[in-house]
């Protein structure tokens, strides 16, 4: 009697247990099928826009109109960055694949300045009719590849989760057709990158980074790193200081400090460069108490603090408080020229008015002498450039870094239209409206 | 002696009570620049309203509407134009101008909608009836240009879940990664597509995202949209004792912090 209990209850549990193990493998299923439909859909889609992109590309080389060539390019611009888009929802982050992705942004980059380029006054130049041949070559090499792996895939009915389940265990099949067939695509485009004939324009598409460029002098040691920052931050000498230099992979390289204050316990960091022993950054991260000071004495401090590193000709430009933390922003006034590519970024605490945060990197890499002609073009005729329903509050010479990646002259206006602030820079030599930006630093809370 | 009780508490009463119409005192020391947040910019926007030269909301935030107001307040009333609101600025404004303080933080605190304008009966400016209260006084924050309240909590929670036992400039440092990965054109631009790209993180993979951040993890993210960067322009970053991909270990490495090696 108790035997058939038993065996009936076991029999029942088994039961149980097998039902459970159907659903869970069922429910597994159901989102292993759908992640990978994710992925079938980005891929397809990819390969899709990658035709489209070929297409529209052809196009725009066989006219001849300069009306219909904009918007052709346009649309050029517009597929690059779909198909951008796509190749990140693929899981191709952690192989070297970033070459395609690269290769799409410089075609959006390129088309995008041709597009918005008044064709009929400057008509696209040899070399970008070279270019944008050597672009169509290079989509249609693409365009075959990936048709060949999305043949195999679907032939082969491939599996992007196995893809990514060989990335995640490191386990690199002999044959993975998407991996492999990637691969093809990738040094297609590497060899692309080194061997095309590009032009200026298009080669600044890419980041560029122009390092340290005012940070010259002889290099220094570690040792006097360490007594800049004791200089520079104000140590009393019972800190202790640890020293790293920077690994091969920087440009510029320099040496990191972490600074531990054994009677507060906190640490301070720091980076100096090796050249001429500048500071880079530096945060500490402190506990910041109550506020006592206001906004308006802490940019006093920060400016005091500016002055007393010989950072000469510096004004306010943006104040911001956070809780009880004011982050500013100070660039360099040139006898009344704003330059803003050099920033210095600045935390103050408002409990007891001392620097926690300090940052000189675009200062550092952006030329230490000004040279620009003299405006072409006076602020009023800059001023009828202007949008005439924008009420114009503020104007002023100043300094920016333009989409073209150059530092150019411009008229700046702050002005209002509507509710909304804006600021606007027409450059002073041929009076462009090189940039156009809405000043928002104020969002409502959703608590 | 219970009357005397009675009657002493009914004093204090009086005396802590705050009446409704009452004009309440007028502000503290600062001088109140743009930026600032708190009690001084909420009577600065209440009283610039009062007299008609701030139309937005009443919110604590110095921004660029209030600062408008400011400079043309100043110039209306032959004062020097700086935008800086000192002591002889606050002096005019306090002449020229009322502040119901109750009404206007009772408005606040219940997160209605209102005006506070003069010449208008005080009863007639609350638009909406909110049904969220704030705990705090200003009902907007500064963000970072570019960035919302959003942006900035879905970076922390990833640099949490990324990070959060390392030393708080290396989670400045994945946070700045973020930053300089929307910037590179080899990766998506948007702060959502960076962090959920497949693959891109571990924490994403396998949902230690999801955890619920600390306020150091904010702190860094601000940190690193204000402009620091600890990670010197790195695009990578990599544990040495967990790496499973070789390929990883050949980019370029700027240098270590914490378990992380940062690489271009």
């Amino acid at each position: 009697m108790l035997r058939t209990l038993l065996i009936g209850f076991l029999s029942l549990g088994i039961i149980g247990t097998a039902y459970w193990g159907y659903r869970e493998h069922q429910e597994k299923n159901a989102i292993l099928v759908h992640a990978e439909n994710n992925y079938q859909r980005s891929f397809h889609d990819l390969a899709y826009k990658i035709d489209l992109l070929h297409d529209q590309i052809g196009t725009t080389l066989a006219m001849n109109s300069k009306t219909s060539l904009s918007p052709a390019l346009a649309e050029v611009w517009r597929i690059a960055s779909e198909a951008h888009s796509d190749v990140g929802q693929l899981p191709l982050s952690l192989l070297p694949f970033n070459k395609t992705q690269q290769f799409l942004a410089q075609i959006g980059t390129f088309s995008y300045r041709a597009a918005i380029r008044d064709l009929t006054k400057e008509p696209l130049t040899k070399q970008e009719y070279q270019t944008l041949q050597t672009l169509y070559k290079q989509a249609s090499d693409i365009q075959n590849e990936l048709r060949n792996v999305q043949h195999l895939v679907i032939k082969n009915n491939l599996r992007w989760m196995d893809v990514e389940l060989a990335l995640a265990t490191n386990q690199r099949p002999s044959d993975n057709t998407i991996i492999d067939g990637f691969k093809t695509v990738e040094s297609n485009v590497e060899s692309f990158a080194e061997t095309a004939n590009l032009s200026p324009t298009f080669t600044s598409a890419a980041v560029q980074e122009r390092g340290f460029i005012r940070a010259k002098g002889k290099r220094i040691t570690a040792d006097e790193a360490k007594k800049i920052a004791k200089s520079f931050l104000g140590l009393k000498g019972n800190e202790k200081i640890k020293v790293v230099h920077s690994g091969k992979g920087a440009e510029d390289r320099f040496y990191s400090l972490t600074i531990y204050d054994p009677k507060t316990k906190t640490e301070t960091y720091m980076d100096v460069t090796e050249r001429g022993g500048y500071p880079i950054w530096a945060i500490d991260n402190r506990a910041i108490h109550k506020q006592a000071i206001s906004l308006n004495e802490a940019t006093m401090k920060g400016m005091d603090f500016l002055k007393k590193h010989h950072f000469t000709n510096v004004e306010l430009y943006d104040s911001t408080q956070y809780d009880n933390v004011a982050v500013l922003t100070f660039v360099t006034n040139d006898h009344g020229i704003r330059i803003y590519p050099e920033a210095i970024q600045m935390k103050i605490a408002l409990d007891d008015g001392t620097v926690v945060g300090f940052s000189a990197r675009d200062y550092l890499s952006s030329p230490s002498l000004h040279r620009f002609p003299k405006p072409a073009i006076s602020l009023e005729q800059a001023r009828e450039k202007l949008n005439p329903s924008v009420k114009v509050m503020e104007e002023r010479q100043s300094v920016i870094t333009n989409d073209l990646n150059q530092e150019v002259l411009c008229y700046e206006f702050l002005g209002t239209l509507g509710d909304d602030t804006y600021q606007i820079f027409i450059n002073a030599q041929n009076g462009v409206e090189e940039k156009v930006t809405k000043m928002q630093s104020v969002e409502r809370t959703y608590d | 002696m219970r009357w005397r009780i009675i009657i002493c508490l009914l004093v204090i009463c009086l005396s802590t009570y705050e009446w409704p119409m009452k004009e309440a005192h007028a502000f503290s020391d600062q001088v109140i620049q743009r930026g600032a947040v708190g009690d001084d910019v909420i009577e600065l926007q209440a009283r610039l309203q009062y007299i008609g030269f701030y139309k937005s909301k009443i919110d604590g935030v110095f921004g660029w509407s209030t600062y408008w107001a400011v400079r043309n307040f100043q110039s209306e009333y032959g004062l020097p134009i700086d935008g800086l609101v000192g002591a002889s600025t606050k002096q005019k404004l306090v002449k020229v101008s009322k502040y119901y303080e109750s009404f206007v933080k009772e408005q606040i605190r219940k997160g209605n909608s209102f005006t506070h304008y003069g010449g208008i009966p005080l009863s007639q400016q609350v638009k909406q009836q909110g049904t969220a209260s704030s705990g705090g006084s200003a009902t907007a924050t500064n963000v970072p240009k570019g960035f919302s309240q959003n942006d900035i909590q879905l970076m922390a929670n990833a640099v949490y879940g990324e990070a959060r036992g390392e030393p708080y400039v290396g989670q400045v440092a994945v946070a700045a990664v973020i930053l300089n990965r929307l910037e590179h054109p080899s990766f998506p631009n948007s702060v959502a597509g960076v962090i959920f790209q497949p693959g891109a993180f571990t924490a994403v993979t396998d949902g230690q995202i999801w955890l619920t951040p600390n306020e150091t993890a904010k702190k860094a993210v601000l940190d690193a949209i204000n402009g620091w960067d600890p990670s010197s322009g790195a695009i990578y970053y990599f544990n040495p004792d967990t790496a499973t991909n070789g390929w990883i270990w050949s980019r370029p490495q700027i240098k270590k912090i914490g378990k992380h090696i940062f690489c271009k």
